[in-house]
């Protein structure tokens, strides 16, 4: 993907484009080719209109002014964005937001899009709606690549699949005489893993209890926005707590406030009946704490270093990392090898940095570091993303043993199956609000979907039985 | 597979030696063609030029002398060093330790006890000095978020105009007979630092024991407590260091005020050693140095010292290069070029080890997967 974005070039092989062969030295010779990669994170400035943006970068194709604003608008309307020129990125959704990305790629003329992981961040409903938008593009003509971890969507969208493992083409399918079942087959060479958990294990012991946790920030105009407002739940031993929402809605400030990084402005957080509401991060990490972060490269960790530092990263107070402030490299060394066996991490050894291991790799090691410490709680936000098909289901075995040796977690995540499949209780949020609760033995996604827009709230449709799920 | 494995991590660990020496290896060499390009502009036998700096820097009063500046240059390498491990850039070790020289000789001149009290008396005081002034910057970063870049440039100036004030004949300086130099009131024999008579060579400062001592303490603390360990992550990735439980703030000021006691030990050779009073010969801009040593070095304890030892050569070398009829700003020509190439060498060298070490893991993996896949396939065979 990177190979044919321009962004990194190919040992070996050849790159043909409307049957001539190309090379790419960078992504401009890429964008010249008619190829347009729209990422998984979003690259707008938030502080820009939607026209700005669009012709940042690309001012000599259609200037600054009114005739890029017609151009959008063709453009927008052509293929159905609805993409309104003149409001700032900042008031978009999310949804919006990546359909800007869209036009911003058609704009300089793109014939072959590349989709990362486009869905990563959408509820079911706006899939749908970026589904009709490629289908539009694919009906003008255009050649779309759509790259997901999401078996379900490559069927319903795709034309032709190609499945890559390691680095390699290991097949392609027709998405008409083929079923998730064959093509995870064909992705991991098993069977298709599936988050559904298990007999109930939920106790009546509270482990982490938030009551009227409000968090505010006031931002670079003076104006202050509330983050969090009142968010209350208690998760109890041996049980997973869901939460749901489309991203940017509190979540990871939620978990930043129950970590210790920040403070919250009211309300108290209780760690296994001790209040931490202001003990440091490190405090709490040492009563118990594991954290498995939603990016694990900027918090998870130090992409330079050795495997070894990194598991000693987070723990650096506790054995058998160090013995009275000092480290105790070989013991943190053998740990090391310890947690690469028994965790499956794949790698030669234990020297690599952490930027050399794939993403599932390194989730495995953050997974084992965090359950090396024996944990009360253990919070993980999007714990799967971005991670191969065996990985993910290694961890949502790691996450369903937690839970059996009464560890209380927290689980955040934008895989609505995920989070249905693994949880006892489920929440939804939005705007910094706990708004609703489901039952995840009844609720389905799309029911989900519609209280994480907030078009539906309270108690979701199929919760006459006790809430915990131990219906299941 | 477990030979696999551990032949897979000797080879990355030798590639990773390799690669650590090219980069300021790549740099010399670089330099040097740089260098004899520019000597040949000028007309002059670039190879003359090198072979006489090589016989006159082995000469062992050249040693001595480039050891005694070594020492210096080490303890400036080093304060600047740590901040750079904790991504801060303390351009302040130049007023902090002019300062601190400054407070340690008033001290020391002051102090007429025996020399086993009053030399760490004076280094102490030196060390608070320097810690103090680059307090201020770190404070100000940590709670108004002024760049440290900026406010310690400002110190530095502050610095040299302090010292102007109170280096007055009717503030703390005196008039020397000849009434040419202003100087504090010299040490007394007994603040002197031990000096190792090394014959007709001259004599190597005494201090070079504390510079190794601190090297020592540096590659101790960096590498093997829990408090180095924070300040490395701090220092690698902010996010991830907040996330495991540093304190980033209490950690950026602490290391600055670390950084800045070291640099208050910079002037410490000259003025314990060598010139036992501050006075306006006092040598400036060593914190410069230290800036381009660290860099040189690769912030590591030894590779400081070899940078250390590289500007000592260059100064005592290309300073007689000029009475050879050479001109004399080869030396800044020579450095400036080191100093740029070690820059770009490390970083390519760094961005392809990094993008080196991931094709090898990925080809490592692979030829594991396809062992056990063979392995298995003997199995039901």
């Amino acid at each position: 993907m990177k190979i044919l974005y321009g962004m990194q070039k190919p040992d070996e092989g050849t790159i043909a484009v409307d049957g001539t062969q190309v090379a790419f030295a960078t992504p401009a010779d890429a964008i010249a080719r008619g190829i347009g990669m729209v990422h998984q994170h979003f690259m707008l400035a938030d502080n820009l209109t939607v026209l700005e943006n669009v012709v940042l970068g690309a001012e000599k194709l259609h200037g600054i002014g009114g005739k890029a604003r017609t151009k959008i608008r063709e453009i927008s309307e052509a293929y159905g964005l609805g993409v309104r020129p003149d409001v700032l990125v900042e008031e978009l959704g999310v949804a919006d937001r990546q359909r800007v990305e869209i036009l911003k790629v058609l704009y300089r003329g793109a014939r072959t899009l590349i989709l990362d992981e486009p869905t990563a961040v959408l509820v079911p409903q706006e899939v749908d709606a970026l589904f009709d938008n490629l289908r539009e593009l694919k009906s003008e003509g255009l050649t779309v690549i759509f790259i997901s971890h999401k078996l379900g969507e490559v069927l319903s969208v795709a034309d032709e699949i190609t499945v890559i493992r390691r680095g390699t083409t290991v097949g392609t399918a027709d998405p008409r005489n083929t079923s998730t079942k064959q093509l995870a087959e064909l992705m991991v060479g098993s069977e298709l893993p599936s988050p559904e958990t298990e007999e109930s294990t939920v106790t009546d012991t509270p482990m982490l209890h938030l009551a009227g946790v409000r968090l505010t920030q006031t931002d670079l105009d003076g104006v202050e926005r509330v983050i969090l407002d009142d968010v209350t739940f208690t998760i109890r031993r041996g049980e997973v707590l869901g939460i749901a929402g489309v991203e940017g809605n509190g979540q990871s400030e939620l978990v930043e406030a129950i970590m210790g990084m920040r403070t919250a402005d009211r309300g108290t957080v209780a760690l296994d009946g001790a209040d931490v509401t202001r003990t440091p991060t490190r405090k709490r990490r040492e009563a118990g704490v594991g954290y498995i972060p939603e990016d694990r490269h900027r918090h998870g960790l130090l992409l330079e270093a050795p495997l070894w530092e990194n598991r000693v990263l987070g723990h650096v107070t506790e054995r058998p990392n160090s013995k009275r402030g000092l480290l105790d490299l070989k013991a943190a060394r053998a740990d090391t090898e310890r947690i690469v066996r028994d965790y499956d991490v794949r790698t030669p050894g234990i020297e690599v940095t952490a930027a050399s291991l794939s993403g599932g790799n390194q989730q495995k090691l953050i997974v084992g570091r965090e359950m090396s410490h024996a944990p009360k709680l253990l919070i993980a936000a999007h714990p799967t993303r971005g991670v191969d098909v065996g990985a993910q289901a290694q961890i949502w075995d790691q996450i369903r043993r937690a839970r059996r040796e009464g560890l209380a977690v927290l689980l955040i995540s934008a895989d609505l199956d995920e989070l249905i499949g693994l949880s006892d209780t489920l929440r939804v949020m939005y705007r910094g609000r706990l708004v609703a609760d489901a039952d995840p033995a009844t609720i389905t996604p799309e029911e989900l979907g519609s209280a994480m827009t907030g078009a539906a709230s309270g108690h979701l449709q199929h919760t006459e039985d006790a809430e915990g799920g131990d219906a299941r | 597979m477990k030979t696999l494995i551990s032949r897979g991590k000797s080879r990355i660990d030798k590639e990773r030696l390799i690669l650590a020496v090219a980069a300021p290896l790549l740099a010399i060499i670089a330099a040097l063609v740089v260098t004899a390009v520019i000597i040949a502009a000028t007309g002059k036998d670039p190879f003359a030029a090198f072979s006489d700096m090589v016989t006159y820097g082995s000469a062992s009063d050249s040693q001595v002398y480039i050891l005694n500046k070594a020492t210096t240059y080490y303890l400036a390498g080093v304060a600047v060093a740590i901040g750079f491990r904790m991504n801060l850039f303390n351009i302040g070790v130049d007023g902090q330790y002019r300062l601190a020289a400054f407070v340690a000789a008033v001290l020391g001149g002051a102090l007429t006890l025996p020399g086993w009290l009053s030399i760490p008396l004076i280094m102490l005081a030196a060390m608070a000095t320097g810690a103090l002034w680059s307090a201020i910057a770190g404070i100000l970063k940590v709670t108004r978020g002024v760049s440290e870049v900026i406010s310690t440039i400002m110190l530095n100036s502050i610095a040299t105009a302090i010292i102007a004030y109170l280096l007055q004949p009717e503030q703390l300086g005196q008039l020397d007979d000849a009434g040419t130099l202003v100087s504090t009131k010299p040490l007394p024999k007994s603040s002197y630092f031990f000096t190792i008579d090394v014959g007709p060579a001259g004599q190597v400062w005494g201090f070079i024991v504390i510079a190794v001592l601190v090297g020592i303490a540096y590659w101790f603390v960096l590498g093997r407590t829990r408090f180095g360990f924070d300040l490395r992550t701090v220092g690698q990735s902010e996010s991830a260091a907040a996330a495991s439980g540093v304190s980033v703030k209490k950690m950026v000021a602490t290391s600055m005020i670390i950084s800045g006691a070291v640099a208050g030990l910079v002037g410490m050779p000259t003025l314990l050693n060598d010139s036992h009073q501050y006075d306006n010969s006092f040598p400036v801009g060593l914190g410069f140095t230290g800036i381009a040593i660290a860099l040189l070095g690769r912030n590591h304890p030894v590779g400081i010292a070899l940078g250390a030892l590289l500007w000592g050569f260059l100064e005592r070398t290309t300073n007689h290069l000029e009475f050879q009829g050479y001109d004399k700003e080869i030396l800044g020509v020579i450095q400036g070029v080191i100093v740029l190439c070690v820059v770009i060498a490390y970083e390519v060298v760094r961005r392809y080890g990094l993008k080196r070490q991931q094709q090898r893991v990925g080809a490592e993996l692979a030829a594991q997967a396809a062992a056990v896949r063979t392995d298995k396939q003997e199995v039901a065979g």
